[in-house]
């Protein structure tokens, strides 16, 4: 799909690392939750980005951490910014009883998802402190039930998002369904969770990203491709991947540990 | 209907061969193309590359346009990543700044595949690839050609191609490889900046089969070894246009973006009927049919 050059409409601060650069694509305002865009920075860089808003305005939520998106967060109103997609395979909505778990920004493609989907809805919010905790406050405003949980203790459970899980299965919730998104070795342990319960999950995956899709295999996990046979996987496909939550790609295509 | 083919010494069950630098630079990719006669293998060099930065591909009406930079692992990785792969036939792209380099990386890689392309062509990456030195072409290839005992294919770009051939040929060469992409250029008119971050790339894809066509007529002429054509195939029909051309077989790429990697069960499939629609008996018999 070719590439469309649009004014930043609104600049949102949500914490001091997030911010939410919403615009008007046409293109991305059916996309699927879950599905990615590749954000050009004229004359900076090139980042693949899940939409964190779907619909009359789209968004995609960026944290402050490499070169480009540090130049992304100096960005203001009417700047000019270029989409290419959306691409991929987004989440797909099914059953009743839902359980989301989100680490730190994973939860920005889980929201349009939350918010599309009906039914009784679990979110398992992490983040390393409570100040960086995204997206908090419109998920109190949700019918959700909230669980929080912070590396530092700050705010709710203190320790991992995973921590939170065998809590759940304490409680025998019995979820139907289970979405995840965050750092890797958290997805990891959220499919091994659910793969001893017996629930099916899905997980948005991140690789080093060039071309977006699926030719160059830049982000190539085993054989699959996140660009285009994800970003998002369902379980009894992540369940086989062997890199998962192990090895990645670096940009020369090199594996390194994660 | 057979479609069985060969190029020199390597012979192919299908004359469909996966374009280096698609889909081919890690094992579980590769073997997503075991319908292909062969993949060729993304360009690699003696040490680590990171390539260029994003953007490295642009979307355009009729084509692609790339400035990947040639990234790639390095020979030693390249190596581990290889090892048992389960693929038709496996030739391997390598890139260099002079004949030792390209003779090294050969070297290093003779065991592991059934034949070498020696990539002299891309068109965005300084001396190597189409920087490579027309009057030391020759020597590059006799060099690979003395520290290998497997075909050395020559992978060359639409400029200066007639010259460039021959002194592949001269060097010893089993077959040239054309064409690789056209470079090209693509400018965002909203904010005046070019869209890639090396602001010159390589054109693949259907708009520049013409010019791929051309070019394997046109050398089909100039020399005497075999011919492989790339530039824009999609098609069955595409296929068979560069056979007719003077191709004894054809690369995809950029085909794989528009009809993903199933490309190649269904134009062997295609082939088969348009062979048996015309009564060829076999596509080797449409090797050359445009030459006069
Ligand atoms: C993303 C991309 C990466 C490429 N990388 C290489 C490479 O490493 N070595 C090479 O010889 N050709 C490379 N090429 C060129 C292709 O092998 C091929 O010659 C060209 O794209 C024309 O064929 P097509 O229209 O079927 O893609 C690359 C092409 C693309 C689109």
């Amino acid at each position: 799909m070719p590439m469309r050059v649009h004014a930043i409409e609104k600049v949102v601060e949500n914490t001091p690392i997030h911010k939410t650069f919403y615009f008007n694509d046409r293109e991305c305002r059916n996309a699927e939750p879950g599905q990615f865009i590749m954000v050009w920075i004229p004359g900076v860089d090139e980042m693949p980005m899940s939409l964190s808003v779907i619909g009359k305005q789209q968004a995609v939520t960026v944290e402050a951490k490499g070169e480009g998106t540090k130049k992304m967060h100096e960005m203001k109103e009417g700047d000019k910014i270029g989409i290419r997609g959306p691409y991929g395979k987004g989440f797909s909505l099914s059953g009743e009883k839902k359980l989301f778990v989100a680490g730190g920004t994973g939860i920005a493609p889980l929201m349009p998802l939350i918010k599309m989907s009906g039914g009784k809805k679990t979110v398992i919010l992490g983040a390393r402190s409570s100040h960086l905790l995204l997206f908090e406050e419109e998920l109190k405003s949700m019918d959700v039930e909230l669980h929080i949980s912070t590396d530092d203790g700050s705010e709710g459970h203190k320790g991992f998002v995973t921590d939170l899980l065998e809590e759940m299965a304490d409680a025998d919730k019995k979820f139907d369904v289970a979405y995840a998104c965050g750092p890797e070795i958290m997805m990891r342990k959220v499919l091994d969770f659910c793969l001893e319960n017996s629930i099916p999950m899905e997980a948005s995956l991140e690789r080093y990203m060039k071309c977006g899709i699926g030719i160059c295999g830049s982000c190539a996990i085993d054989g699959y491709h996140v660009c285009r046979d994800g970003p998002v996987f369902e379980s009894s496909i992540l369940s086989k991947i062997e890199d998962f939550g192990r090895w990645k790609r670096d940009e020369s295509g090199k594996k390194v540990e994660i | 209907m057979c479609l069985e083919t060969s190029v020199g010494p390597l012979k192919m069950k299908n004359p469909l061969m996966l374009a280096s630098g698609v889909l081919d630079m890690t094992r579980g990719s590769m073997e997503r193309f075991r319908e292909a006669g062969a993949i060729v293998t993304k360009s690699v060099g003696m040490g680590e590359r990171k390539g260029y930065g994003n953007p490295s591909v642009v979307e355009l009406e009729h084509g692609l346009l790339n400035a990947m930079g040639l990234p790639n692992p390095g020979v030693d990785e390249y190596l581990k990543e290889i090892e048992g792969i389960d693929v038709q036939k496996i030739v391997g792209s390598i890139f260099g700044k002079d004949e030792h380099e390209f003779a090294r990386v050969a070297k290093k890689i003779e065991v592991a595949v059934d034949a070498i392309e020696m990539n002299m062509s891309c068109p965005h990456a300084g001396s190597y690839g189409a920087g490579f030195p027309t009057d030391k072409i020759s020597d590059a290839v006799s060099a690979v050609k003395e520290s290998v005992n497997i075909p050395v294919f020559v992978k060359l770009g639409m400029e200066n191609i007639g010259r460039r051939a021959r002194a592949a040929e001269e060097g010893g060469a089993d077959a040239i490889v054309a064409i690789n992409t056209v470079r090209a250029m693509s400018i965002d008119i909203e904010t005046a900046v070019p869209i890639l971050s090396n602001k010159v790339g390589g054109y693949s894809g259907p708009a520049i089969k013409p010019i791929g066509v051309r070019c394997v007529y046109e050398l089909s002429e100039e020399v005497d070894i075999p011919i492989i054509g790339v530039g824009g195939i999609t098609t069955a029909e595409d296929v068979i246009e560069y056979m007719m051309a003077g191709a004894s077989a054809v690369q995809i790429g950029t085909g794989v973006y528009y009809r993903g990697e199933k490309i190649f069960e269904e134009i062997s499939k295609e082939l088969r009927e348009w062979l048996e629609a015309h009564e060829y008996g076999r596509i080797k018999d449409v090797i050359g049919a445009a030459r006069a």
